[in-house]
């Protein structure tokens, strides 16, 4: 493959980010988005042909004998570190990279359609699509990178570009300080990253992923045994790689910054904080999963990680009022679920189970249809907020009439994500399952049961949005389906959340590029879809018409419901940490001690100095006569002191 | 009676002391100005002293003597010139009025 | 003498501060004529050296030091004016220019005394840029107190704030420096010639010759890396550098955090650690601590200022420290990143002083509570602004993150716990600088407009406008495109650590 297409596909956003960025002031707001729109569309059409050229075109650099091969398209020397470790920038494609490259052009178009229509009273439109066109680049620049060292640069850029999108409406102070959070946190996370990244490429001797990949065990060995508090390094590398994956996935405890990201504009929450850049962690494991598979521990991390986050965040999601907060604890539910399946798969095979590189696929699988649908459904929450002026469901109920178009799409997603067949969620979710069933019968009923609290609560949300009753201030201001360009993308993204199900993942995406024939595990799936319609079924019940279960089901279990309503108190702890310790403990302790002790010190040393040359100065009085009789009486000590000396 | 060094030397240090003192403590100019004198000429006197007993044979000290007396007049007349200068600015011998440089 | 294309950083400032002479003393075109053309030829030199070095370089010409010259200047004690540069100075000498030229249009609308004060701007300049050519000790020193006496006079008379009191303290703790730093030298010149030859105080001679006793070494090593080191804000000796820059004029406060602190670095790596090896390699773990200190104290103290040229002071402590920090690692990779950060801390805090000093000339206060949503007002300015402080906590793409990922790769090559637990907690650093530049950058440029006067000031004029881009575009391009830079320096630390490796 030429470098011509996989240069254009990361460089294009980037110019349109410089373009818009410096020129955008000048344009109109129609010439900023026809421009921005254009843009990606190439971008995506651009991405299209290199990933069905790498999947289908059969071409020896991408498929030998049917397995799929890792390919540097380039791979250029950005920075010599020392003449062993060396930074480049370059173009990887290999199953995981061309599906990506799919999500994110795809996604990142529909919103910037999207946001034509649901921008277009906003200032700074401009800016705005600069601002998608940054993080289009950045996250593209992150799945191409061929080894880890480019990965962190885009990583940080990603954050960047998140923060600068939360923080789009910059006049409003909960927007700064969410934008200020879900940087700091990230970068918190990023500090793990950077640290694992330091200890790895010290025994690798290398950054690239393709190396380090191939060969796992040869990282092991290289680590040569060496231990730091009782794990091996090597573990404790690649649990601190991973942390950088939990900050940018929200995996507890650093999720805090996500419910809070919704601030930004809802596209953008639909397109970094639910599809493209949360993933990034998924990713970041995904694509290191041979060196996680040689530290069993490190997996074991990822799966707990992964099963608490899922289950802390599905009940949270079940008492949220926010629609928006609810889909961002939906989307770190399902993000701990790709984690855990990530986390029970393995490269090698196991006793007993026929393919245990299953997880592994159907983590990806999750990854696409998830981007799908619940793309689809911040888009449709998009428009909901277009309509009604607010993010609270209380003010909305009753609309499944008024926004026809909007209802059907939004319960296509909610089926989707509740893993109702033939819609694609379905199909990932009982890969993902059957994988974690097979490693062991704990991990598949924990993430049924979460599944089937995923189903609750979207019902749950579903009904209390389109159902239960009608806002009586409905009569004054009716509320509408959206225009065209916020429409078109909701229909495309329900069509595909519909057939994507049916697409042969495994024949595409699997870890060692060796195809996997998807067949549905009839029990696993039998049970999931169970527990799904049952959820959904008492969701139904409880909210479908306004009656008093609900409150009678809060006041039954006061104490959980509260706890569940505040996030578990997460933020608090975190805000008495940072604004207690932090901020008023160490910080002002550190600069009182500054000006105080270390400054008071050098302002001693001249008060000091002066203090004496005061007392000193009286000498210097100017009266000869005075001088006079000190000299005579110096004259004379030195006399007999001469002269004692002498004798 | 033997007039050995001792019987030159007391009365030059006498000398020299009243002039250290009068220096010091008096407060007109003229007054130090005659101190001053004094301690010249105790140190006159004694280059003269020494001369006579320790190196009979030769005449520096004399010589010296005599420019030293030689010197100070002329000092002593420039001295003088400046008091006067002093008095006419100050309207006051007063060392201690003669400050104006100080402030 | 004249052939020497080093000695022209000299005598160009020279030649400024003369035609600057001639000007009438309001006479404000002709002065900025004369700093425009002055600084322009002095960046163009830079340029041009810096693209010849490159092409000496590629054309294999190995020598350490290129462009060398010696003359005689005071027989008895073997004092010279040697020059000669290496990647290291060329970029130096770069960063500088840049600097002063920028500086010139940050300080186009400079009141009262415009004439003296780009004299003494001028006279600064001659020293920074003579510290940087020098390869003898003494004219290097004397080059040193050159740049450091303006300094005095620019911050007492053109300063705001107590600034008195902030000139006479920062003068007073340098010389203070400059005190411990003359005995060091002076040690390094009485042991230059251990075989009884002739003394000297050429750098390179005595580097070659390995001569300073090394029981002596320790002693005079701690003499000359405090003596650079309180110029490079090390801890505790960093208490001018807050009151200092808070009452400095905009452009002295560029030069001074963008090239004078650099003066301290250069001079640690250039003296202390490539004359002294020994002791630089047995002493180095107590300034590790130091400067290790440093680091997270200036991070840490700066997220509670509440005055931006405090806050921007501590982020220099906290920087500088890191400079420092990462030459003491010893190792080709860290002193590179030291180099890195030297160049991108000084483009960044010059940026960073320059915006303050524009925004000061419209608010009138610097102080955060009493400012905000001024992204709304003057949207260029708070661009910059951000762009500054993305440069400050490492975003890929500026110059900030080049050099702190290569110190911290090379710091990370000295397995050690010691080392290591000091790299850990400098890398900490850089979660701390994100928190206080967000905070900033919140408080002043986002949220709701805080005074409603603000309404009525301007974004930047024409000449603002050109100081910051001209920075921006150094800082970004040092970011996109690092690697030549990274080239020359290591190539330029090759004999540095040749010696300290064959002094373990």
């Amino acid at each position: 493959m030429g470098i011509t297409l996989p240069i254009l596909i990361l460089c294009l956003p980037l110019f349109m980010f410089l373009l818009l960025g410096i020129g955008g002031v000048k344009m109109s707001r129609k010439v900023a988005g026809i421009l921005g729109i254009l843009g990606m569309g190439t971008t995506m059409t651009l991405a299209y042909i290199v990933a069905f050229t790498y999947f289908f075109s059969g071409n020896p650099e991408f498929i030998i004998d049917g397995v799929r091969q890792q390919y540097q398209v380039f791979d250029v020397t950005w920075l010599a570190f020392t003449p062993k470790l060396v930074v480049n920038l370059g173009f990887l494609l290999d199953p995981i990279s061309a599906m990506m490259l799919v999500v994110i052009t795809t996604i990142s178009f529909m919103v910037h359609l999207y946001s034509w229509g649901y921008m277009e009273h906003e200032g700074g439109f401009q800016r705005y699509y600069a601002f998608l066109s940054l993080f289009s680049f950045s996250m593209l620049g992150l799945v191409v990178a061929t080894n880890i060292f480019q990965m962190y640069i885009f990583w940080e850029l990603v954050g960047v570009s998140s923060f600068l999108l939360i923080g789009f409406f910059y006049r409003l102070p909960s927007a700064v300080s969410a934008s200020k959070k879900a940087f700091i946190v990230t970068r918190f996370a990023d500090l793990g990253f950077l640290l694992g990244i330091l200890t790895l490429s010290y025994f690798t001797d290398t950054f690239n992923f393709v190396s380090m990949t191939s060969n796992p065990m040869n990282v092991l060995a290289e680590t040569g045994g060496a231990t730091f508090m009782g794990c091996s390094v090597l573990t404790w590398a690649m649990v601190l790689i991973f942390t950088g994956g939990m900050g940018k996935s929200a995996m507890l405890p650093l999720h805090i910054w996500l419910p809070d990201a919704m601030e930004g504009p809802t596209p953008v929450s639909a397109l970094i904080h639910a599809a493209t850049m949360v993933v990034a962690g998924v990713y970041l494991v995904a694509r290191m999963f041979p060196v996680y598979c040689v530290v069993e521990a490190s997996m074991t991390f990822i799966c707990c990680v992964g099963a608490i986050t899922a289950f802390y965040a599905a009940v949270v999601a079940c008492t949220q009022v926010d629609i928006k907060r609810v889909l961002a604890f939906s989307t770190i539910s399902q993000i701990a679920f790709m984690m855990v399946s990530l986390g029970v798969a393995r490269d090698y095979m196991i006793p007993g189970e026929h393919y245990s590189g299953l997880g592994y696929m159907a983590g990806m699988f999750h990854l696409f249809t998830h981007a799908m649908f619940k793309a689809l459904l911040f888009l449709g929450a998009g428009a909901l907020i277009h309509a009604v002026h607010s993010n609270d469901y209380t003010k909305m109920g009753g609309l499944r009439k008024y926004m026809p178009i909007t209802h059907w799409t939004f319960l296509i997603g909610c089926l989707a994500i509740a893993g109702i067949y033939p819609f694609s969620g379905f199909f990932s979710k009982d890969e993902m399952l059957a994988a974690m069933f097979a490693r062991h019968w704990f991990w598949g009923a924990w993430m049924t049961m979460v599944a089937g609290l995923t189903a609750f609560y979207m019902f749950r949300l579903y009904y209390l949005i389109f159902w239960w009753e009608e806002n009586p201030e409905y009569e004054h201001h009716k509320p509408h389906d959206a225009p065209w360009q916020m429409s078109l993308p909701l229909i495309i993204l329900a069509a595909v959340s519909c057939v994507s199900g049916f697409i042969p993942f495994g024949e595409l995406v699997t870890w060692n590029g060796a195809p996997y024939h998807i067949h549905i595990e009839a029990p696993v799936a039998a049970t999931s879809l169970t527990v799904a319609v049952l959820a959904i079924l008492l969701a139904t019940v409880m909210y479908r018409k306004k009656n008093p279960l609900p409150e009678k089901f809060r006041n039954a279990l006061p104490g959980l419901w509260t706890a569940a309503y505040h996030r578990f108190y997460w933020d608090e702890i975190y805000l008495f940490i940072t604004h207690n310790i932090i901020f008023n403990g160490i910080c002002k302790a550190i600069a009182w001690f500054d000006r105080h002790v270390i400054d008071a010190t050098m302002d001693g040393f001249a008060k000091v100095t002066q203090k004496v040359s005061y007392s000193i100065r009286g000498m210097q009085s100017g009266n000869v006569q005075a001088y006079v009789l000190w000299y005579f009486f110096g004259a004379l000590a030195l006399a007999i002191i001469t002269l004692i000396c002498i004798i | 009676m033997d007039l050995n060094l001792l019987w030159y030397l007391v009365p030059s240090v006498v000398m020299f002391a009243c002039g250290v003192y009068g220096f010091v403590t008096r407060k007109n100019m003229i007054a130090i100005l005659i101190s001053l004198e004094l301690m010249l000429n105790s140190a006159d006197l004694n280059f003269a002293i020494f001369n006579r007993f320790l190196f009979p044979g030769s005449m520096e000290g004399m010589v010296f003597t005599l420019f030293a007396i030689a010197i100070a007049a002329a000092e002593t007349a420039i001295a003088i010139a400046i008091i006067i200068n002093i008095y006419r600015a100050v309207g006051s011998t007063n060392v201690l009025e003669s400050n104006k440089m100080k402030h | 003498m004249f052939g020497n294309i080093l000695i022209w950083f000299v005598i160009i400032p020279i030649l400024m501060m003369a035609g600057l002479g001639l000007c009438r003393n309001n006479g404000m075109g002709a002065i900025r004529a004369v700093m425009v053309v002055g600084s322009t030829a002095l960046l163009a030199l830079a340029i041009w050296l810096c693209v010849d070095f490159l092409g000496l370089r590629a054309a294999g010409i190995d020598d350490e030091m290129l462009y060398r010259g010696s003359w005689m200047w005071y027989a008895p004690l073997n004092i010279h004016l040697a020059v000669g540069v290496d990647g290291i100075s060329v970029l130096m000498l770069l960063l500088s220019a840049i600097i002063v030229f920028a500086g010139t249009f940050a300080s186009w609308k400079i009141n009262p005394l415009p004439k003296n004060f780009f004299l003494w701007f001028a006279l600064l300049s001659t020293g920074v840029f003579g510290f940087f050519i020098s390869i003898d000790m003494f004219t290097m020193f004397m080059f040193y107190e050159v740049a450091l006496i303006p300094m005095y006079l620019l911050i007492g008379v053109w300063g705001t704030g107590r600034k008195e009191y902030s000139a006479m303290k920062l003068t007073l703790m340098l010389m203070g420096g400059s005190a411990f730093l003359m005995l060091g030298l002076l040690g390094i010149y009485w042991h230059s010639a251990p075989e009884g030859g002739e003394l000297t105080w050429n750098i390179l001679e005595i580097a070659h010759n390995n001569a300073v006793d090394p029981t002596w070494q320790n002693l005079l090593f701690c003499f000359t890396f405090v003596g650079f080191g309180v110029l490079g804000a090390m801890f505790p000796f960093h208490t001018w550098s807050p009151d200092g820059h808070a009452c400095a004029p905009t452009a002295v406060s560029m030069l001074h955090a963008g090239v004078l602190m650099k003066l301290g670095g250069y001079g640690c790596f250039r003296i202390a650690i490539y004359l002294l090896p020994q002791a630089a390699n047995e002493l180095a773990w107590i300034f590790i601590i130091l400067t290790g200190i440093s680091v997270v104290y200036g991070a840490f103290s700066a997220c509670v200022q509440t005055d931006l040229k405090y806050i921007n002071a501590y982020s220099s402590v906290s920087h500088c420290g890191m400079v420092l920090f990462a030459l003491l690692m010893l190792n080709t990779t860290a002193m590179t990143g030291a180099i890195l950060q030297m160049l991108s801390h000084g483009l960044m805090t010059a940026l960073f002083f320059a915006l303050i000093g524009m925004i000061y000339g419209r608010t009138h206060t610097r102080d955060i509570r009493q400012m905000g949503g001024l992204m709304q007002i003057m949207p260029y300015l708070g661009v910059c602004y951000m762009i500054a402080g993305f440069a400050s906590l490492g975003l890929p793409g500026l110059s900030g993150f080049v050099a702190e990922m290569t110190i911290f790769f090379g710091a990370w090559e000295d397995v050690d716990f010691f080392h290591r637990a000091f790299v850990v907690a400098a890398t900490c650093s850089i979660v701390i600088t994100a928190v206080y530049i967000l905070r900033v950058v919140g408080k002043l440029l986002l949220g709701p407009v805080y005074d409603q006067h603000h309404l009525q000031l301007t974004d930047a004029t024409w000449f603002e406008r050109f100081s910051t881009v001209t920075l921006i575009i150094c800082i970004a391009g040092i970011g996109c495109f690092p690697n030549w830079i990274n080239e020359t320096i290591q190539h330029s630390f090759l004999p540095i650590v040749k010696a300290l490796q064959t002094a373990i």
